[in-house]
């Protein structure tokens, strides 16, 4: 048994060697995913189309890979490393130990972590302020609400998750203080952000509650949400990417989280020399958050909505509305 | 299980499963090529990915010490009659117990610290599973049914500690904070390096050998101790047991207390030994990946073993290989472990008809060849 593997590892040795070669002449931007996976509708299919973005303006392919377990984490910002990754994107809170670890090791490759901080001279930490489009939406759902409840579905009851539901919460009261809030979470596994069912009977149950607009803050489970909505004649929110396009006509509008921007930005300053390390917090004022209009919601989102959304937007930018951040 | 036909003992155990995987390999392979990618340089990736470099075989046994845990967890409540389905939450509860201690011991001696991590770990485990094993001994309530909402009330108990008691302040993700340099098994790696090889890191640690250990421990228990054979007798004829003076209520709690303990075991691996804190669902599916290994490795340590090692060298090896082919990616390789479990878990009685007569044909050819040369 023994001399088959190292025959295999000299082979896997050299080849690994070839590719460290071919690497090192050129720029390789990678990207590792969280546990949802790349085709999320969500979260991390927004950072999957930021790296796509960036490949076809410039051409530059990159590596990517998708976390199944913990241990993976580590693993695969480590081998990327290895492998002559210029920089690596890793996308989610998740990650923020692996990184920390990864980077110390590999001190000349770039890490941009997203949605958590890293204090290392190679990091760039780029966080959210998610609660202000929260917020927006939240106003959103208290403006278009006839019964004067909407509902809120949580993936799972994670400080991020709070994060968005308080910003949610604080937009329907400063809209209309007498609109309930009811407010539901998946699970208490990473499933719960995979779980489209589940997501369509608690949104049905907080319909069957007086619910007429739902907002979802759940990953791949949110489709559910959406799907329960439309089939109710209800209006529901999206979250992370514009879902707006996913049932239009019934998604009201969509708290985005412009992942995707911070990606490809993280490539195309790293491929110019510009990447910096530290921490950047994203927000309405740099168009990092915004609460999604177009073509799919144009009919939903009156006049008067609309004015008045703009309006609170610009008072958050300028400081005059406080959003509470969740600590 | 009923077996409708009879094999010699080395086919039962060494070339059936081995049928079965290479049927499910070849599937898998035909897959590969329906993806457009050749099935021969995906095998290849596969293979080397779990064992072409000491950091790959790292990897590859320390995936298989947690299925090694929750393997014999899942194996001694088989023997008693049991089928545990809750060591996914006996292993996340045992991994509270080990983190607690890790936690808590920030100033201790690393010879207090770890002995005391893998007794909390076992204990917790076992007390976990004590629930189900009381309501299953005295009450009658199903086990099956039980342990797996136990898996549920241990998912959201772990939620909410890590969300509002033991998450490090100050931070999004909730895990809490790092343990001691005390209180980290020590990686085998760091040991190699102190004898003076060099290995490249992985997060194998000492937890390996005391999974071994464990099976060589239940080994002993199952089929050298009268407790054991008590617990052999009840689980394959609780009516017999009974009028041969065995009390089977508390040879249930005592298999399913023992069978906790072991799944805590994988708390030790991933936190004391890899992880480092605790973290939301460190378990990750094992202890479900146990019941497919204990059926594979015949509920038996050394089958336990061999069968960990493989389904550790497809997690290592399949997350090679859609490393380095993306078209492969996560789901397909979670297909190509599902085939395994499939060929070699549900489907052998479908090779062993046909490989039993293969046999006995070669048999009688054999045996006839030989009689025609002594003529």
């Amino acid at each position: 048994m023994k001399i088959p593997f190292l025959v295999l590892g000299a082979l896997v040795l050299s080849v690994a060697g070839a590719n460290a070669r071919a690497a090192a002449a050129d720029f390789q931007p990678a990207v590792v995913y969280d546990m949802g996976g790349k085709f999320d509708r969500s979260f991390n299919q927004s950072a999957y189309e930021g790296a796509e973005r960036f490949k076809k303006e410039t051409g530059v392919a990159y590596r990517e890979f998708e976390i199944t377990n913990a241990a993976q984490r580590e693993q695969a910002i480590a081998q990327l490393a290895r492998r002559g990754a210029t920089v690596i994107v890793a996308v989610g809170f998740t990650q923020a130990s692996a990184v920390e670890k990864v980077a110390k090791d590999f001190p000349n490759v770039k890490f941009t972590l997203i949605d958590a901080v890293v204090d290392l001279p190679n990091v760039q930490s780029i966080v959210f302020r998610e609660q202000e489009s929260t917020f927006l939406c939240g106003m959103a759902a208290a403006l278009a609400s006839k019964s004067a409840k909407v509902g809120f579905v949580g993936g799972m009851d994670i400080p991020l998750i709070r994060k968005f539901a308080l910003g949610y919460r604080e937009g329907v009261k400063y809209a209309n203080p007498a609109v309930e809030v009811i407010e539901n979470m998946t699970g208490t596994t990473p499933a719960a952000w995979s779980d489209p069912s589940k997501g369509a009977e608690l949104a049905k149950s907080q319909i069957g509650r007086g619910a007429d607009v739902i907002f979802h803050a759940a990953g791949a489970t949110g489709t559910g949400v959406m799907q329960a909505a439309k089939d109710a004649g209800k209006l529901s929110i999206g979250c992370d990417s514009n879902q707006n396009y996913l049932q239009p006509g019934s998604v009201l509008t969509s708290a985005v989280k412009r992942v995707d921007v911070a990606v490809f930005n993280a490539f195309k300053d790293a491929r110019a020399g510009t990447w910096k390390a530290g921490q950047v917090s994203l927000g309405l004022k740099e168009d990092g958050v915004d609460f999604a209009l177009d073509q799919y919601n144009r009919s939903l989102i009156t006049p008067a909505m609309e004015t008045r959304l703009k309006q609170a937007k610009a008072d958050i930018v300028s400081g005059r509305i406080k959003v509470s951040e969740y600590k | 299980m009923s077996a409708p036909a009879k094999l010699p003992r080395w086919a039962d155990l060494v070339l059936l499963p081995a049928v079965s995987l290479a049927a499910a390999l070849l599937l898998s392979a035909g897959l590969v090529a329906v993806m457009g990618e050749s099935p021969v340089t995906a095998l290849r990736l596969l293979f080397a990915g779990a064992f072409g470099t000491g950091d790959a075989i790292g990897y590859t046994l320390y995936y298989a010490t947690n299925f090694i845990f929750t393997g014999l967890a899942v194996a001694v409540a088989y023997h008693a009659g049991l089928f545990n389905i809750g060591a996914e939450g006996q292993a996340y509860i045992g991994g509270l117990g080990v983190g607690l201690v890790c936690l808590a011991g920030g100033s201790w001696p690393a010879w207090v610290v770890l002995p005391l991590a893998v007794a909390a770990g076992a204990g917790f485990g076992a007390a976990w599973a004590f629930i189900p094993a009381w309501l299953q001994a005295r009450r009658g309530s199903h086990v099956v049914i039980t342990t797996i909402m136990f898996n549920f009330i241990a998912a959201a108990l772990m939620t909410y500690l890590l969300v509002n008691v033991l998450i490090k302040p100050g931070q999004q993700s909730p895990e809490s904070r790092e343990f001691g340099a005390n209180a980290v098994l020590p990686a085998v790696h760091g040991l190699l390096a102190k004898l003076g090889f060099e290995v490249a890191a992985s997060p194998l640690n000492l937890a390996f050998g005391i999974a071994l250990a464990a099976g060589g421990l239940v080994w002993v228990l199952l089929w050298r101790t009268r407790w054991g054979y008590r617990l052999r007798v009840a689980g394959a004829n609780p009516a017999a047991a009974v009028y041969a003076g065995i009390n089977p209520g508390r040879i249930t709690i005592g298999a399913m207390l023992l069978s906790g303990a072991l799944a805590g075991g994988l708390g030790l691996n991933e936190l004391a030994g890899s992880q480092h804190r605790i973290l939301l669902d460190f378990p990750g599916g094992a202890g479900f990946v146990g019941i497919a290994v204990a059926l594979m490795g015949r509920n038996h340590p050394v089958g336990i073993c061999a069968a960990a090692v493989l389904f550790g060298a497809l997690y290592q090896g399949g997350s090679q290989l859609s490393f380095d082919l993306p078209r492969i990616n996560r789901d397909l390789v979670v297909v190509i472990q599902g085939l395994v479990i499939l060929f070699c878990g549900a489907m052998e009685n479908v090779w062993r008809g046909p490989l039993a007569a293969l046999l006995a044909r070669l048999r009688v050819e054999s045996r006839e060849s030989r009689g025609e040369s002594q003529k």
